[in-house]
């Protein structure tokens, strides 16, 4: 076996200092009856040229991969600037551990103080956690902490909310004997927010929704009461908009794979949490702070551990300890590559492919069952029926999902599409004949 | 230590060029966006050049230590070498630039691997049915626990509300029985440090849903009476749930599934070769036994006519605990690390992992207490509570920084005074197990004759030793922004 050096004689040796005969009798406190009804996997081994090629072999299967996506949903197909696989295909990175040993975890340590710092920006936040293990789970965990504070046994959640945050909310909820109330959305697309449900201890709300649409969250904190308010967004689209901090979100969560990850098919993901300082206490997860060290420098290490499951075990705010520490690297150097103009340049341009196909698909008599204002997805219902033109995008190359993916929000006879910057003119235009003919 | 913040230059222009220039101006945009949703604050993010980002987190690298550094000999973490094949196969453009919603006719190479993996998991485990959903050991847990939960709800039976933990138990057990809205109830150890059965039958009565173990414990040592163990829970009517963090100490040679468990996690980031990434991503995919497959979560990957499909049918399911399959591209990595190894190559990594904690083990207590002095399984657990001088393991945790080795996880499990941990692994060879024993007969004899040097490690790191009490009193979470004009 090629990583592990050791031969017969050195094993006789180390035995001997052992003080046993043979390598089953290193196991011979494992139970007779458990030993022999072992079964093998029937797996032969293969060198490495062999793994590779049959890898190679699988990822050719991958039609996706070559095709035009048009898909997102909450994982969405934005270019990451190369020099962020560089820096996150340093080993000294990726085969470290937690950063239990501060003194030699520099490097981890202080991505991830940069990392709450950025998150913190984005959301308008006063407080963010190292990462969470996706926009799902850090949604889920927001409503239990909110719960935990609150104690209202209930929560109010947007039924624009996506499916993926949905059924993981639903799971958490169940499990932890929370009722989940819905609230409907209107013709706009955007969520009723004028009547909320009383005694929640959170309303929930995703910003752009599933719709793709922009809630407008003026003012909702004021109805809410008690309740927590608590908005899951798209951090890149905050490069253009203004964040729910600044309309009073007790909790900001998000998926950050738009943010420097590859879809991977859905994973790794990046959970985003940032909250109000007053609930530090309160939060899950992982979280770095600057410290000094025995000379007086200033270092960082993990803070606010007593919340943690190694000290408080059954009483720990959450179980969560491994989080996504090398995806918030990632996005923490995607965002430093960009900058502050070149998030508002990557954000702006998904704005304008989005408006722009969107603006020529009207004109070609396309219709859009949602009015409300959008950033770079929109449900569009096509010329000649939505099952029609997904088969013309198909057959041309495009990744899109099917019509019936949307009914789960009550939509019939239409498509979810995301236009990222990757998007280019061409591949607009013909997205536009196949839906809605070339005018 | 600066960041990245302290560097912002002084100019204010956007480097941009990453991405083509947008067309529009700013009036084009305020035409179909209300004003209110625009952002109107400028991001504190510094604009500088790719050279400058790229120095400034080459640097912050090599204040790091990682398993390509050196011994990584962390008690339960399992920081084995991690494989360069997986990290390329990993990174391939036909498995990464894959959307999740992508028609599965589209995705049938990912959904083959996807199926495969499962299908050996559950081999590896000697269990009916495996999810990869799961993204992390403690979520695992977590999942195994929804599915307790299930398995008692759809029988009727909603008065099982506990679940027991021996007191050796990893602290995220009882905190993942806890978020499924468990009650915890600690099981102590006996003298050899194993699981007193006595006390255990003592509480297992209708009010018990489970019982959640570590197989070998956290002490390193396995469990002799894990059948009689797990006998006398399902007599209960109750479950058995295996933490698998420890597999490494008998893959390859024998199955929680032949040992009574009813669910099981891995950690395909210790037993599988997947690198832990400073902490995550992982992946903790979970085993189950027949009873408990109809409740797995939601979607299922099914094979149908010969291609792969995604199956949301389930009615009896937990639901779903991930926004989509889990972490693929961690599942890639540990798929190709079973193909590489083989049935063999597999056997190989619990022997000689097993063989290399016992090696250290017959050496390392010359020279530090060991507590539970027995044949021990991949880690063992020294103490510092003998130290001289005052001296605390933390102290023999720093020195070992000095001498270029990472430290073991200190102070765990609970039940050992001042407890060294030490796991390490099946990819140390002797040379590198010599050295690592060397270096703390050495610390052993600067304890006694040079106490200083201990106190006042580490010398050689990047920083001296960090005050943990000053950044958990006074918390300093972000950057401090200069106030605004």
């Amino acid at each position: 076996m090629r990583y592990i050096q050791r031969d017969s004689m050195e094993q006789r040796k180390m035995l001997e200092t052992v003080g046993v005969a043979s390598l089953d009798a290193l196991f011979s406190d494992i139970p007779r009856e458990v030993l022999s009804r072992f079964e093998p996997i029937g797996l032969p081994g293969r060198s490495e040229l062999e793994v590779f090629e049959h890898f190679s072999r699988l990822a050719e299967a991958n039609g996706a991969a070559t095709g035009v996506s048009l898909l997102g949903g909450g994982v969405y197909d934005h270019y990451v600037p190369r020099a962020v696989a560089h820096v996150l295909g340093r080993s000294e990175f990726y085969t470290a551990y937690t950063p239990y040993q501060p003194e030699i975890s520099q490097g981890t340590l202080t991505a991830m103080f940069e990392f709450q710092t950025m998150v913190c920006e984005l959301t308008g936040m006063e407080i963010a956690n190292a990462s969470m293990y996706d926009g799902a789970t850090a949604l889920a965990e927001a409503v239990l902490m909110a719960n935990r504070i609150r104690g209202y046994g209930r929560v109010a959640v947007s039924q624009a909310l996506g499916a993926p945050l949905r059924r993981v909310l639903d799971t958490y909820c169940w499990a932890a004997g929370i009722e989940v109330l819905d609230v409907p959305f209107g013709e706009s697309g955007q969520t009723r927010t004028e009547s909320l449900p009383a005694d929640v201890s959170a309303f929930v709300i995703q910003s752009p929704n599933a719709l793709g649409v922009l809630e407008p969250l003026n003012g909702v904190k004021d109805r809410l009461g008690q309740a927590f308010l608590v908005v899951s967004t798209y951090p890149l689209a905050l490069g253009l908009l203004e964040p729910p901090g600044s309309f009073g979100a007790d909790v900001v969560v998000g998926e950050g794979q738009s943010l420097g990850l590859p879809m991977g098919f859905g994973g790794p993901l990046l959970g985003l949490f940032a909250t109000r300082k007053e609930y530090l206490r309160q939060i899950p997860g992982r979280v770095a702070g600057r410290t000094l060290d025995a000379s007086g420098a200033v270092g960082y290490t993990m803070a606010a551990q007593t919340r943690e499951q190694h000290i408080r075990r059954e009483r720990a705010t959450s179980n969560i300890c491994t989080n996504s520490a090398l995806c918030a690297l990632a996005a923490t150097v995607y965002l430093a590559i960009l900058g502050s103009g070149g998030l508002r340049q990557v954000a702006q341009l998904n704005f304008e492919r989005a408006h722009d196909l969107a603006e020529t698909l009207a004109r070609r008599g396309c219709t859009f069952p949602f009015d409300g204002p959008f950033f770079n997805e929109f449900v569009v219902r096509p010329k000649d029926g939505a099952g029609a033109a997904h088969a013309r995008l198909t057959a041309a190359g495009f990744v899109v999902e099917a019509s019936q993916a949307l009914t789960a929000y009550g939509v019939n006879d239409a498509l979810r599409l995301a236009i990222t910057e990757r998007r280019t003119d061409e591949e607009l235009r013909r997205v536009a004949d196949l839906l809605g003919g070339t005018s | 230590m600066s960041t990245l913040f302290d560097l912002a230059s002084s100019t204010r222009e956007p480097a941009g060029g990453v991405v083509p220039r947008p067309r529009w101006t700013d009036e084009e945009v305020a035409a179909r966006l209300d004003g209110r949703l625009l952002r109107r604050r400028a991001l504190r993010l510094p604009n500088l050049p790719e050279g400058t980002v790229v120095r400034h987190y080459t640097r912050l690298s090599k204040l790091n230590y990682g398993v390509d550094d050196g011994i990584y000999p962390l008690g339960s973490c399992t920081m084995k070498y991690n494989p360069k094949l997986n990290e390329d196969i990993a990174r391939l453009p036909g498995l990464t630039q894959v959307h999740p919603l992508a028609d599965a006719s589209l995705v049938q190479g990912t959904l083959e691997f996807l199926a495969e993996l499962t299908r050996l998991l559950a081999r590896i485990a000697g269990m009916a049915d495996v999810t990869l959903q799961p993204v992390a050991g403690a979520h695992g847990e977590l999942t195994g626990m929804f599915l307790f939960k299930k398995y008692f709800e759809s029988r009727g039976e909603t008065k099982r509300v506990r679940i027991l933990l021996p007191d050796s138990a990893h602290g995220t057990n009882p905190a993942s029985a806890a978020v499924a809205g468990f009650e915890v109830t600690e099981i102590p150890s006996n003298a050899s440090g194993t699981v007193d059965l006595a006390a255990l039958r003592a509480e297992l009565d209708a009010s018990v849903a489970g019982i959640m173990l570590t197989v070998p414990n956290t002490l390193g040592i396995f469990e002799e009476s894990i059948l009689d163990i797990t006998a006398a829970v399902h007599e209960a009517g109750a479950l058995a749930y295996f933490d698998g963090a420890n597999l490494n100490a008998y893959i390859g040679r024998a199955r929680p599934g032949d040992m009574g468990a009813d669910v099981f996690h891995f950690n395909l980031h210790k037993t599988l070769s997947t690198p832990h990434g400073g902490g995550g991503p992982g992946a903790g995919p979970v085993a189950v036994s027949a009873q408990l497959s109809e409740h797995l979560p939601v979607p299922r990957i099914v094979r149908r006519e010969g291609k792969y499909a995604l199956d949301w049918e389930a009615p009896a399911s937990i639901g779903s605990v991930h926004s989509f399959y889990g972490n693929v591209l961690v599942a890639a990595r540990a798929y190709a690390y079973l193909l590489h190894l083989g049935d063999e190559g597999l056997r190989a990594v619990s022997e000689n992992a097993v063989l290399n904690a016992n090696y250290l083990q017959a050496r390392l207590k010359n020279s530090f207490p060991l507590p539970y002095d027995r044949l021990c399984k991949h880690e063992f657990v020294l103490s510092g509570g003998e130290l001289p001088n005052h001296l605390s393991t933390l102290d023999v945790a720093k020195r070992l920084i000095d001498y270029g080795i990472h430290p073991p996880t200190v102070y765990f499990p609970l039940i050992v005074r001042e407890a060294m941990m030490i796991e390490p692994t099946e990819t140390e060879d002797r040379a590198a197990l010599d050295r690592f024993v060397e270096v703390m007969e050495t610390i052993a004899r600067e304890a006694r004759d040079e106490p200083d040097r201990l106190r006042e490690a580490p010398i050689k790191a990047p920083v001296r030793r960090l005050d943990q009490t000053l950044a958990a009193r006074s918390p300093v979470l972000t950057h401090p922004f200069p106030e605004e004009a």
